[in-house]
């Protein structure tokens, strides 16, 4: 009754009053609100990264593009021009840093491998291209000894034997990631087989040898490639001097690669192995037909990873003599008539801008590809 | 005629036990074989080359310097002491890469995710370029690019007359303890004990009557507040000295070589961009869910990261961290082409050059490294089984 008469404290008697209308949410203005001043502090923050990229993105890319010196016969230009990047010695130094001492009048053979081997390996990485096990044949079988001949030489077709000792550049940083992914990968699965084999000795030994390799830097590898491989060889097999180096990538990049691709045989489940055996394949056939297939495909990112890592310490094989392109870069630095201040700084960018471009690249593939073989569990 | 049927036994070669007998003496035939022919091999050419083949070279003369060494070296020292002092050079540099591109990863890591479009995208430049360039190529930038231009010791960077940089590498003041220095650091250890002591106390306070008391505010002014008194009231009894100009170098202060500190940089700046990747999937590898569970418990922003983010993302973080923290360490042998004296430079090069042991300096540099990471293998692995999801 009283209730009645009397309304609660908490009913409301009157409307309460319009909202103000909603702030805009679509157009440069929203975004600029919700990205950069969405607070206080978000702004600061927004002011003082602005001020910090002004200060050095704006002179590098000024250094690089505007101010630097394209082209020039020798140093003296650059020498004049200090506070701009040296492309001209980049140039003039471009067929060193590309092939090293390789002779000119046979440089062909190695732009005929590279261009093979990147067109292999566009067919091989991209799922969905028709005969990619041609391609994977191909790729792991011919190319090597096709490489081979070409590189080195063969008298018999004709192609000049060319000296290892005059390799270098940036084909000799490419062929060492390359022939460590070819020979790498196949025995990174036999390893990773191995791992899960059932029989106490395989495994005992692939377990040891995984983790050892893992357990020591790249450079103990290399230095036990170079002084101790020799050393456990008869006299008169001593090895050449760049075939050390690659044995010692090659064992260290299948170490890594088994670990990757026993993450893929790990996640494969066990309704697969269960299905090949009742079909009536043995053990061999049912991981060739049907867990590889599906485990390597799974671990392509991985692998990617892997070889990106690979790519990148391809740079500490001149610790063993060899010559890869950063060394030529460091090299090309000696030379007097483009000595000067700005010589250092312009070759460490070019250096950098070539391994990341192609580590970039990798890398952006890898994520693409692992969000496609994703996209069949995700809701 | 119809034969009767026979009951045929399988052949024992199609049983897979046998064969995996046969296949597991077959491999141990090769391993044997290969071993023993290495090292035949290995004696022979040994031998041939007059390399010697014990352990004899541990203590002779090794005849020459390291420039920085953490216990006291001379030329006159052994290989042995060499080997010391390459080891401790290498962990002192991991280490102080590790304590140094932790914070810088976390920040990094936390900046990808922040709200700001701006500054995530400045993280991730920097942690792309991070990532995908080579190690060695940043040490050599830093070391022959930035390091070795710089100006010489006449006219040095200075920042506030406190570091200073030169291209004989980076000064830092080297502090002076005076008598009762000594009292300083026990008051500050006594400040420790009692923010610790009172932390417990207001846990427990709180627990029974949910009053919350202020930890931080109070701990900090403990830890600050008790050594500065202490400070004042004896006297000031820890200096600072300077390094200051006197003819054409820099005297006093603590010197850091440029190896060093490229070495330490690059480190640091490399591993960072990892660290970075690997907090922000572990951040974000903790389903929303969660966070709205805890703002609907009433928790506030910083105590839902700390209470319900931060202990269910660290499970993710800390193994990959871990690895980061070994690559960085086994990275740390990169220091032989700046030349930094460390394990490999020092043992498995010059010690190596010197004694031509080769297979010796290599078993012990390597099994130095296996050690470490076996070790630290087995502690996260302890670390992992207490810390895993418990699922019933």
């Amino acid at each position: 009754m009283d209730a009645a008469i009397h309304p609660v404290s908490y009913v409301r008697s009157a409307p309460e009053p319009d909202l103000p209308a909603p702030a805009l949410s679509r157009g440069a203005l929203a975004w600029l609100r919700t990205n950069l001043f969405s607070s206080w502090t978000s702004g600061i923050i927004t002011l003082l990264t602005l001020a910090f990229c002004l200060w050095t993105i704006v002179p590098l890319l000024e250094w690089a593009t505007v101010k630097a010196v394209w082209s020039a016969p020798d140093g003296a230009l650059c020498r004049q021009h200090q506070d701009g990047a040296c492309w001209a010695f980049i140039a003039q130094k471009i067929d060193y840093l590309s092939y090293g001492s390789y002779p000119a009048s046979e440089r062909w053979r190695v732009d005929v491998v590279e261009i093979v081997g990147a067109a292999l390996i566009v067919w091989l990485l991209w799922i969905g291209a028709p005969h990619r096990g041609l391609a994977a044949a191909l790729f792991f079988i011919i190319y090597p000894v096709m490489t081979f001949f070409l590189l080195h030489g063969a008298p018999w077709l004709g192609l000049p034997i060319v000296d290892s000792g005059s390799w270098g550049g940036i084909f000799v940083s490419l062929l060492t990631a390359l022939i460590g992914i070819v020979f790498s990968l196949p025995l990174g699965v036999a390893l990773a087989l191995g791992r899960r084999s059932r029989l106490p000795v395989v495994k005992l030994f692939s377990i040891i040898f995984i983790e050892f390799v893992r357990g020591v830097p790249f450079i103990t590898i290399l230095f036990m490639a170079n002084n101790m491989l020799p050393l456990f060889l008869p006299d008169n097999w001593a090895p050449d001097r760049l075939l050390r180096p690659l044995v010692g990538t090659a064992l260290f990049a299948a170490a890594y690669m088994a670990e990757e691709v026993r993450g893929g045989l790990q996640s494969m489940p066990k309704g697969q192995f269960e299905a090949a055996q009742a079909l009536g394949l043995n053990t061999r056939l049912m991981m060739a037909l049907v867990i590889l297939p599906q485990a390597l495909t799974l671990v392509i990112p991985g692998i990617v990873n892997t070889f990106i890592g690979l790519f990148k310490d391809t740079t500490l094989v001149s610790v063993v003599g060899v010559l890869d392109f950063l060394e030529t870069m460091q090299n090309a630095f000696k030379d007097t008539v483009w000595s000067g201040p700005t010589i250092q700084d312009t070759g460490y960018a070019f250096a950098a801008m070539f391994y990341f471009a192609f580590c970039y690249a990798m890398a952006r593939y890898s994520a693409a590809t692992e969000r496609r073989l994703a996209a069949g569990r995700r809701r | 005629m119809a034969e009767p049927l026979v009951q045929t036994r399988t052949s024992r070669l199609y049983d897979p036990r046998v064969r995996g007998y046969a296949w597991q003496a077959a491999l141990v035939v090769a391993l044997i074989a290969l071993v023993w022919s290495a090292a035949h091999n290995v004696s022979v050419n040994l031998e041939a080359r007059g390399i010697p083949m014990g352990f004899g070279f541990w203590n002779q003369t090794a005849g020459f310097d390291i420039n920085q060494s953490l216990i006291d070296y001379s030329s006159l020292s052994t290989y042995g002491r060499a080997f010391w002092v390459g080891l401790l050079n290498t962990l002192l540099v991991s280490a102080i890469g590790i304590a140094l591109a932790t914070p810088l990863g976390f920040a990094l890591g936390i900046a990808r995710l922040s709200p700001n479009w701006l500054l995530s995208k400045l993280a991730l430049v920097y942690v792309e370029i991070a990532r995908n360039t080579p190690l060695l190529l940043q040490l050599f930038f830093w070391y022959n690019a930035v390091l070795k231009a710089l100006p010489n010791p006449r006219q040095s960077v200075s920042l506030g007359g406190v570091v200073l940089l030169n291209n004989r590498g980076l000064y830092l003041p080297r502090p002076e303890f005076a008598e009762g220095a000594s009292f300083v650091g026990a008051a500050l250890l006594l400040a420790i004990g009692a923010a610790i002591a009172f932390g417990l106390w207001a846990r427990r306070r709180q627990e029974q009557t949910g009053e919350q008391a202020p930890v931080a505010t109070v701990a900090t002014a403990l830890c600050i507040g008790l050594p500065t008194l202490a400070y004042f009231a004896l006297g000031r009894p820890i200096g600072f000295t300077f390094a200051e100009l006197s003819g054409f170098n820099l005297r006093g202060g603590v010197q850091l070589f440029p190896e060093f500190a490229a070495l330490a940089f690059g480190l640091t700046t490399y591993t960072a961009g990892f660290i970075a990747e690997i907090v922000r999937a572990g951040i974000l590898s903790v389903s929303k869910g969660q966070t709205e569970a805890a703002s609907a418990l009433g928790l506030h922003r910083n105590l839902t990261m700390k209470l319900v983010v931060v202990p269910q993302a660290m499970r993710l973080i800390t193994p990959p961290l871990t690895s980061q923290y070994l690559s960085l360490t086994k990275n740390s042998s990169l220091a032989v082409f700046i030349g930094y004296p460390d394990l490999v430079q020092i043992f498995a090069g010059t010690v190596l050059n010197q004694t031509q042991a080769a297979v010796q300096v290599m078993a012990i540099t390597m099994a130095v490294y296996l050690v470490i990471s076996l070790g630290v293998s087995a502690i996260l692995n302890l670390y992992n089984s207490r810390n895993a999801l418990k699922e019933r």
